[in-house]
């Protein structure tokens, strides 16, 4: 069994080792350090973190001001408070004048367990994707995710980054991983089926096709790390090559990584495209492995709804 | 620079402004007549700026966080020298780098995209923290309005202004007592402004938003002070054309061909009382 650690842990491990390195990387965050982990930063340079209080868009109107003076901010807070409350000052304050400005959104989805729907956010993704020039990483495991953070450092402009509070396997090898930004990985090759995973699915996509190979079905899998800007190439492929396709994320069908790989699908390739993901409905209380299983997110699942693609293949 | 030059500065930021809006008939002359001697005092005698190297790293900074009143902000730019004043004329249309509210990605000499309220003075924050933590001498200036600090985000950059002792920064508050639906007292109070600073700790002042001499002194104050600076203005919207001083309907709406011809005239005779 591999490791398991969250990629908000590895986030805030990710600031302090690179903080060295880039001696221009300040962090914000809006009273949640010690659960975004931007407080491992804050240990380690007490002088380039800043703490904005519980007022997110001020927060990022602060990192906007600092961009502009070529520094490189990272403005840290829960999803739902990062995207959603403060959507309209990464919009016009970061996204319009295309301002260096690194958003580390942490505790995104359901498997923010306990807290229940108000902290869940499965619309982040939906509310990013609409910014242009806005980048979307969404880290599988504690290996990527440091990866996207150091990517998002040397990419110049506006980033918005996603990580789980649930610990998730790490599969990737830390000696060895790559990080392309805008390039979907296949992780298992088949013909049969593609099953499109990002961030916390991802793991669990690798079992389904475990499971599917049992039954002889080939199953392709794909992370896409990369939201935006979407590695089409890489969809439209498999869309051909294997005539049907599995999405499956942690964010809400509409909107998200669904959406955006059916668009790229219909318009290049039409396939049927199964999307999975949270329905048009709030989550619920609990901790985060009972709601995962109660949502679906299990590779038996995973591979139900694999099948079901295959079978709308005409 | 001596008073008569700074006021015919402004004048001229006046009339720029009220003829780019005539131009692109749209956009919100009241405002921009409010503040045009404010600009003025800024760009001509207080700012250190090089309108050869806009995006020099020591400059002092603005921010004009009303967005709305960038026709006054354009020609006080042109005036200095960032670009040519012919291209006031071009504002609002698509072609234009002067869009309808301030973008830094194509101004020179735009330091912050402004427009949607409440969000230039936390930009205004960044950047004077920036200044503190890179050692840099350069101070921060941002004109809010007295609207737009219905916006909570204001008060949050408030308070954080003064957690991190932010003394680089100097916010001006434009009060001139109208936003679109009516006057301020009436639509959502927000009143009283330097009591309000006080009480979030910054180093606070109350002057005539027109008066060369009192813009001085309170400049001068805010530098030497170890607090954030909110410097309380009192003005008058639509201030140098007649029939749109104190009249909400000048927000935002351009004037027409006899109405641009009268605020023409209104401005030529305070230049002829001038130079008397």
């Amino acid at each position: 069994m591999a490791e398991k650690l969250a990629t908000r842990e590895a986030y805030g491990l990710a600031l302090a080792e690179l903080g060295a390195k880039y001696e221009n990387l300040v962090v914000l965050d809006a009273d949640l350090a010690a659960a975004t982990k931007t407080g491992t930063f804050k240990k380690a340079f007490p002088d380039r973190f800043f703490d904005c209080g519980i007022a997110e868009g001020n927060m990022i109107g602060v990192a906007a001001g600092l961009a502009t003076t070529g520094l490189i901010p990272f403005a840290s807070s829960f999803a739902m408070f990062a995207a959603g409350r403060a959507f309209e000052q990464i919009r016009n304050s970061v996204g319009y004048p295309h301002l260096n400005v690194k958003i580390g959104a942490t505790h995104a989805g359901i498997s923010v367990g306990e807290d229940g729907a108000t902290h869940q956010c499965n619309e982040d993704i939906a509310l990013m994707r609409t910014i242009p020039g806005m980048v979307i990483l969404n880290p599988a495991d504690a290996v990527e995710a440091r990866a996207a953070v150091e990517a998002a450092i040397l990419h110049d402009g506006p980033c918005y980054l996603r990580f789980g509070r649930f610990a998730v396997p790490t599969f990737n090898d830390k000696e060895t991983y790559k990080f392309e930004l805008g390039k979907g990985v296949t992780l298992a090759d088949g013909n049969d089926v593609t099953i499109v995973a990002s961030g916390l699915t991802v793991s669990i996509a690798m079992e389904a096709a475990e499971l599917l190979k049992g039954k002889g079905i080939g199953a392709r899998v794909i992370n896409i790390h990369t939201i935006k800007p979407l590695d089409k190439e890489i969809i439209v492929k498999a869309a051909m090559e294997t005539g049907a396709i599995l999405v499956a994320e942690e964010h809400s069908i509409i909107g998200g990584l669904g959406s955006a790989v059916c668009e790229a699908v219909c318009e290049e390739c039409p396939v049927p495209v199964v999307r999975f993901g949270m329905n048009d409905e709030f989550g619920r209380s609990g901790s985060a492995a009972k709601l995962l299983e109660m949502y679906g997110f299990t590779a038996e699942n995973f591979a139900k709804l694999a099948e079901k693609a295959i079978s709308l293949k005409k | 620079m001596d008073k008569k030059k700074l006021s015919s500065i402004a004048l001229r930021i006046r009339k720029n402004a009220v003829a780019a809006v005539h131009a692109a008939k749209s956009g919100h002359p009241g405002g921009s007549l409010g503040i045009a001697d404010l600009l003025a005092y800024l760009y001509f005698e207080e700012m250190n700026v090089d309108p050869k190297n806009p995006k020099w790293d020591d400059r002092d900074r603005f921010v004009l966080s009303k967005g709305h009143t960038c026709p006054a902000y354009y020609a006080a730019l042109a005036e200095k020298g960032f670009f040519d004043t012919e291209l006031l004329l071009t504002f609002r249309k698509p072609d234009s780098i002067l869009q309808g509210h301030p973008d830094m990605k194509h101004i020179p000499g735009v330091d912050m995209s402004t427009g949607s309220l409440g969000q230039g003075i936390s930009a205004a924050c960044g950047m004077a923290l920036s200044g503190k933590i890179r050692n840099k001498n350069y101070h921060v200036y941002a004109i809010l309005g007295d609207g737009e600090s219905e916006e909570g985000q204001v008060w949050e950059a408030a308070m954080m202004a003064a957690h991190y002792n932010l003394s680089n920064l100097c916010i001006f508050v434009d009060s001139n007592g109208l936003q679109i639906d009516g006057p301020v007292a009436e639509v959502m109070n927000p009143q009283p402004f330097d009591e309000k600073f006080k009480a979030f700790g910054w180093n606070v002042c109350v002057i005539d938003g027109h008066d060369l001499d009192q813009i001085a002194e309170a400049c001068k104050n805010a530098r030497n002070s170890d607090k954030p600076t909110a410097v309380i203005c009192n003005t008058v919207k639509g201030k140098g054309v007649s029939y749109m001083e104190n009249n909400v309907a000048w927000h935002g709406s351009a004037p027409n061909d006899e109405q641009y011809a009268i605020a023409c005239a209104d401005l030529e005779k305070l230049e002829k009382e001038l130079d008397a």
